[in-house]
């Protein structure tokens, strides 16, 4: 038992000197945390800000202004244009000069005035309809808010039935703070996936596979000796951009460190699970990482990473029930901003055990048999 | 590229050189196609991973809010808080779940099986009556895409709900006053399908993967395999090695490129306004930075390995973060969008977009195109001049 | 041909320097000052130890580097002016011939065909004459990836000749190939230059390959120790070239390693029963004193082995390693001749083909044991299949009383293992791989630094400890390999081409150790190439197609090439021998 495990420490400790010596190789897997999450952080929001936009204001009246001012006092919008032509309008959009004109028919004011609705008119360009879904909200938005203004400026009633809408975890609905700690889990699983695989694809490769079997090493010692350093490796770079959530982007830490670690270590060992069955397969690196490549990319896309999984069909939401990293973002998220607890992740916590205890199980079988 | 080789001093490169040329370049062109035929792991890259990206972005995924779970509490159904309980059970956006009780709510909020309250108080008809009702909405904020639709759809739901023309009808119509009312026109995809932007930036993935990645594997294998010494040392030029290597997997690229269009003309639906020429035309250009990029890397770093992550950190990563294909480039900080005019994707992704959506719209066209067109120039001299017979 | 004059020498090399820089931002002084030339006509080769720069001058003369400083003209073109002008009108084959695996024999031959603009004309003349040539001719079809490593070797060269080149350059060309492939290129290659007065330059390992040339070049350090006539420096051996009978109970391997170390022997190595002994002239007796010398004629090797001694010794440098024992015990014989590796009935199949069809041997303690046989003859899968890599479809194997396959643990205590290629890890220093294998074989404390100790002073990995395992020079990776497969003190040695495509010297050194582990009582299995090295052998077996053809003393196995003719048969005559009569009722019965 003790000689056992000083194997497996050996060998653990082989694998990480052999990963980390290399100073590209040790960059890449300790600081490419960082960097994604900084870059995700600041790239990947669709929370807009400095959205182009043009007016045809074709009232000119004090309250069409004053319309014209929310949308320019909201920090989202930022006018580029006064048009004087509706054929500008055309010419602006298609040369995405701006993403949204604002037209405002010419009785705005007067029609306000005697307690008709006035319309305003919003013309979006819809090439990425996200965006400009997203920019509709914010011009309703500044709409209601001066349509508050006005009813409080002529002694109007509030409106019969008011929404006090509230958002619980992210009170500002930030896209950051729900991407950040999902990169967590999906930057981990990229990498220990690709180490486990290529590990073991690398020594048989370059024949050092034959020289560890020849050793006493059992099945189990190496395979556990591959997982162990993947996975050490996995905690540091989830460490790595938990650090940049929390002291970087100041996204507050709602749960406990000991559940999320527990729930992560989890996570890691179906990831590497993974990885190493896709080695088993491997004969080569190459193979080993286009595999790889091919098995994260499903994975990464139908995580709820970058679409919600219950807008997707069922049948790909059935997929997504052995997708580990599903698994993983929701803990995440929920340990992180909902504070949860280790009872109420068990949803998420077994299914992870059983894709770690069916890759694991299926990894060591295939390192016996082809052994040829 | 040079028109004409130096004529060869040997006894047979002496009559036709241009025809010796085209025969090794032939030559060459024809044993890549039989490696990108035979060997698996081309044809994962080249065939499987494409076809596995249409079907996940045309399936999968959806920005589309859809389904998602909440929780009405109907403290005491009364006509009013029925009818906003209806109009949420009727809706495509939610799966509804009626319960009585906001404690039960919660319970299912904190167990993640709903994303999102609306809750009706027991007050709510009498308060209605009175003109001063109002509605609690709780949603999880974790994914505030979600939970502004959610508040979004919630609002307009109450708001053209009975309550309001009930409300009015009890006092005098001039004071409750008219209010702005927002109309909106969402140009080139008036049915707010997030396919209709996928799919071109589908487009952009995949002839960043076939044009880039598989490129820097080939090149980056034949130097580890060593069958460049022997090829180096015949009379064929660096300029025909670098011909046979563009042209096949240009070729492939295209045909990725038809598979994406036939895909999201047949399959998807995705209306394409511009003209086909024109858009054969610059996917050629982006094509052929994306290739001489994969060129450019596998023959500075010459190792499979090496050349596969800087590929997908330098073209596949940004093609999909910095190229405004999901994420809208205008709202991110100045730092990151001086960055994104260094990727080449960016100019493909507007391209692409404008021509699916609207149209062959040459304002939008001419610059980009011509940006394309420079970076293609300057990525194909940079490879030329890196790519040299020798193995110093 | 016009372009160079009748009799101008093909190369001309005047003061070429070329150094590179290893990764650790060493400089490395691969050619210093090298000067020579290769007349037109016959066959040059480029020997000495390895790291010497032969690769590096033949990539110079195909234009795939760039020297340093000096001339270098190849068929009386500027070759730093323009590579492209030498490169149309030479034939090249690099060490390791970049055949495209995926393309099939033909497709890889009509590809360089079209390099060359070879018309389809010449190709009706060329292609049957280089088949017949190769005797690749049934496998057109075949992918190349799929080919022996001897077929590869031929398919290379013929892909090399597929036009008629000015001058053929030839990188290690018989490396890694049995001896029954290498004869078959050499006819190829004098062919070449007897029929079409192809000049040819070619570095080898082999120095019988370069005694049959016309012409030598001796590069050691990036230095020229000799250039000419093969016979020039074979007679630099002239009259100190003896052999020696063995005293009676001691077998011609002890009394050569015996021989090593006296500073009157230049080299010595067993040969035909008998021990081959090179002298170094002003040295007293030794022990030599106890030896019927009798004198023979000299050979190329013997002048070799002159020519590096002296090198050595004006480099003040003491090329001979300390005798200290191998084995920290002292020297037992074993009386016993227990069995310890007992092989019977071993069957292997991988689908329909038999890759080991019923091999039946045994080995006893302290014994070396070789087992030889063409490539793909099934030696490394008897081999897997010994070391507990491969499962046999039927048949017994006990290493030590189990089967390895079963054993586990403490069975693979037993063994080490060098494979075929380097194989250890390329990322760690030599140091580090050590390390790891000390733990891996459970090795502890002051036990553990004892054996570090000893590896690193036996195999002089000191100088190296610090160095990444893949950017170790030439000779080094087989000694830290070694080193790595005896930290255990394993009982049981297995070697598996352990010295292909080593220098002479180097497997000199090899033997020294080897021979030192049979007399501690380790059990050694090995398979080479080398037919020279099966003199080392106490028994060998030969394989082919599967099957043991012959098995014996190599004395035994030598009688049986006899019958060809009258000259004492050497081991490879007598290899050639008996694989050609195996496969004489069932010709062309290659295997794969």
């Amino acid at each position: 038992m003790v000689a056992s495990l000083l194997r497996v420490m050996a060998l653990i400790r082989k694998e990480l000197l052999a990963v980390l010596k290399d100073a590209r190789t040790r960059n890449m897997l300790l600081l490419q945390p960082v960097l994604q999450c900084l870059l995700f952080g600041y790239a990947a929001t669709l929370d807009l800000s400095n959205v182009p936009y043009a007016a045809f204001d074709r009232d000119r009246s004090t309250a069409s202004s004053a319309l014209l001012a929310k949308l320019d006092g909201s920090g989202v919008f930022h006018r580029i244009a006064n048009l004087t032509d509706a054929a500008d309008m055309q010419r602006l959009i298609d040369a995405q000069k701006v993403l949204v004109v604002i037209q405002i028919d010419p009785n705005f004011q007067r029609q306000l005035s005697v307690g008709e609705d006035a319309a305003v008119q919003v013309i979006a360009d819809g090439r990425n309809s996200n965006t400009a879904g997203a920019a509709l909200g914010y011009v309703n938005a500044a709409v209601e808010s001066f349509n508050a203004d006005w009813r409080g400026d002529h002694g109007l009633p509030p409106p019969p039935v008011q929404v006090n809408a509230r958002a619980w975890y992210n009170a500002n609905l930030e896209t950051r703070w729900n991407l950040i700690p999902a990169l967590v889990g999906t930057i981990t699983m990229m990498s220990t996936m690709m180490l486990a695989a290529l590990s073991v694809a690398r020594e048989r490769e370059e024949g050092t596979f034959d020289q560890l079997l020849v050793t006493p090493f059992t099945p189990v010692e190496i395979m556990a000796g591959k997982a162990i350093p993947a996975m050490l490796i996995g905690v540091v770079q989830a460490t790595n951009a938990l650090l940049v959530a929390q002291f970087w982007f100041r996204i507050p830490f709602a749960g406990s460190y000991v559940t999320l670690y527990v729930g992560l270590i989890l996570f890691l060992l179906a990831a590497v699970g993974i990885g190493l069955f896709v080695s088993s397969i491997a004969a080569t690196m190459q193979q080993a990482m286009l595999y790889a490549f091919v098995t994260i990319m499903p994975f990464a896309l139908l995580s709820g990473l970058t679409t919600p999984i219950s807008s997707m069909p069922p049948i790909i939401q059935d997929f997504t029930l052995i997708n580990p990293l599903r698994y993983a973002i929701d803990l995440v998220h929920r340990v992180y901003l909902e504070g949860a607890g280790l009872d109420r992740l068990v949803p998420d916590l077994w299914p992870m055990a059983i894709i770690a205890a069916v890759t694991l199980g299926a990894a060591a079988w295939m390192f016996r048999n082809r052994l040829e | 590229m040079t028109a004409t080789a130096p004529s060869p001093r040997g006894s047979q490169g002496r009559f036709a050189p241009l025809a010796a040329k085209a025969r090794r370049i032939w030559a060459l062109i024809r044993k890549e196609g039989r490696q990108v035929v035979r060997d698996p792991s081309s044809f994962a890259i080249g065939v499987v991973l494409p076809v596995m990206l249409i079907l996940l972005f045309g399936y999968g995924m959806s920005l589309d809010v859809k389904h998602v779970p909440i929780a009405v509490v109907l403290e005491v159904p009364s006509p009013d808080a029925s009818e906003i309980a209806a109009s949420f059970q009727l809706s495509p956006y939610f799966e509804t779940h009626i319960t009585p009780s906001m404690a039960e709510a919660q319970t299912l909020m904190l167990s993640g099986k709903v994303d999102g309250i609306v809750l009706l108080q027991s007050d709510f008809a009498r308060r209605a009556a009175q003109g001063d009702a109002s509605v609690q909405l709780v949603v999880n904020g974790i994914d505030g895409n979600t939970a502004r639709i959610i508040e979004a759809y919630a609002g307009a739901a109450i708001a053209q709900s009975g309550v309001r023309v009930a409300a009015e009808g009890q006092g005098d119509g001039a004071a409750v006053g008219g209010q702005a009312v927002v109309e909106n026109q969402l140009w080139f995809n008036s049915a707010y399908d997030s396919r209709y932007f996928l799919v071109p930036g589908l487009i952009v993935l995949i002839i960043t993967l076939i044009g880039a990645f598989m490129t820097s594997m080939v090149v980056a294998r034949e130097w580890e395999r060593g069958t460049f010494e022997a090829l180096f040392v015949t009379p064929v030029r660096t300029d025909e090695i670098l011909i046979s290597k563009i042209v096949p997997y240009f070729l492939l690229g295209m045909v990725g490129l038809l598979l994406c269009m036939a895909s999201a003309r047949f399959l998807f639906g995705v209306p394409f306004r511009g003209s086909f020429l024109t858009l054969t035309a610059v996917s050629m250009l982006y094509l052929l930075v994306s290739v001489a990029t994969g060129l450019l890397i596998s023959s500075t770093l010459k190792s499979q390995f090496l050349a596969s992550q800087v590929t997908l950190v330098a073209t596949f990563m940004p093609a999909m973060m910095l190229s405004g294909f999901i994420y809208d480039l205008r709202s991110v900080p100045l730092a990151i969008r001086l960055v994104s005019y260094l990727v080449p994707a960016r100019y493909y992704v507007s391209l692409l977009q404008t021509m699916f959506l609207a149209g062959d719209v040459w304002s939008v066209i001419l610059p980009n195109a011509a940006i394309l067109a420079v970076v293609a120039a300057v990525m194909l001299a940079l490879t030329r001049r890196v790519t040299r017979k020798s193995l110093g | 041909m016009a372009a160079v004059a009748a009799g101008a020498p093909v190369i001309v090399c005047r003061n070429l320097h070329k150094h590179f820089l290893r990764k650790t931002k060493e400089n490395v002084q691969a050619l210093d000052d090298v000067s020579f030339e290769v007349a037109r006509g016959g066959l040059a080769a480029l020997v000495g130890p390895d790291g010497g720069g032969k690769t590096t001058l033949i990539r110079l003369a195909a234009g795939l580097l760039t020297a340093d400083a000096g001339e270098l003209s190849v068929l009386g073109i500027d070759v730093k002016a323009d590579p492209q002008a030498v490169q149309d009108r030479i034939g090249y084959m690099p060490q390791r011939f970049g055949l495209y695996d995926d393309l099939s024999v033909q497709e890889n031959l009509d590809l360089y065909a079209d390099m060359h603009g070879v018309s389809a004309a010449d190709r009706r003349s060329k292609y049957p004459q280089l088949m017949e040539m190769t005797a690749l001719g049934p496998f057109t079809r075949r992918l190349a990836g799929q080919l022996s490593g001897g077929m590869k070797q031929k398919l290379g060269l013929a892909c090399t000749l597929v036009r008629s080149p000015e001058l053929l350059l030839l990188d290690e060309p018989t490396v890694g190939v049995d001896p029954l492939s290498r004869r078959e290129l050499w006819e190829i290659i004098r062919g070449l230059v007897r029929d079409q007065g192809v000049p040819v330059l070619l570095s080898t390992s082999y120095l019988d390959e370069a005694e049959r040339c016309e012409q030598v070049v001796v590069l050691r350090e990036g230095k020229v120790l000799a250039q000419g006539p093969p016979k020039d420096v074979t007679a630099l051996a002239e009259g100190r070239t003896f052999m020696a009978t063995p005293p009676r109970g001691e077998t011609a391997r002890v009394t050569q390693t015996g021989l090593l170390d006296d500073p009157a022997v230049i080299d010595a190595s067993p040969e035909a029963g008998e021990v081959r002994i090179v002298r170094q002239p002003g040295q007293p007796d030794g022990a030599l004193a106890r030896l019927k010398l009798e004198p023979t004629p000299a050979r190329f090797e013997d002048g070799f082995m002159v020519l590096l001694r002296r090198a050595a010794a004006s480099d003040n440098q003491v090329q001979k390693a300390p005798a200290a024992p191998l084995v920290a015990k002292d020297v037992v014989i074993p009386a016993d001749h227990e069995v310890v590796v007992e092989v019977r009935d071993l069957v292997r199949r991988f689908g329909a083909f038999v890759a080991v069809d019923k091999v039946s041997f045994e080995v006893r303690r302290g014994e070396i044991f070789g087992l030889l046989g063409p490539n793909g003859a099934g030696k490394t899968t008897t081999f897997r299949m010994l070391c507990g890599l491969l499962s046999a479809t039927s048949g017994t194997l006990k290493i030590a009383g189990v089967d390895l396959r079963r054993g586990g643990a403490s069975a693979r205590q037993q063994i080490g293992y060098v494979a075929q290629k380097f194989s250890l890890y390329a990322q760690l220093t030599v140091a580090e791989n050590l390390d790891f294998f000390a733990s891996a074989y459970g090795l502890r404390g002051a036990r553990r630094r004892e054996r570090i100790d000893w590896a690193m002073a036996q195999f002089e990995l000191g100088p190296v400890a610090g160095l990444l395992g893949g950017q170790l020079p030439g000779g080094y990776t087989q000694r830290l390999a070694m080193a790595a497969a005896l930290l255990h003190e394993p009982q049981i040695l297995f070697l598996d081409e352990a010295t292909s495509g080593a220098d002479p010297m180097a497997r000199r050194e090899f033997w020294r150790r080897i021979t030192a582990l049979s007399q501690a009582g380790v059990t050694v299995i090995v398979t080479t190439h080398f037919m020279t090295e099966a003199e080392y052998c106490d028994r060998i077996a030969i394989m082919d197609s599967g099957r043991v053809l012959a098995q014996g003393t190599p004395a035994e196995i030598r009688a049986r090439g006899a019958t060809k003719s009258d000259r004492q048969p050497t081991m490879e005559d007598a290899f050639i021998a008996v694989i050609e009569e195996a496969r004489r009722p069932a010709p062309h019965e290659q295997a794969a």
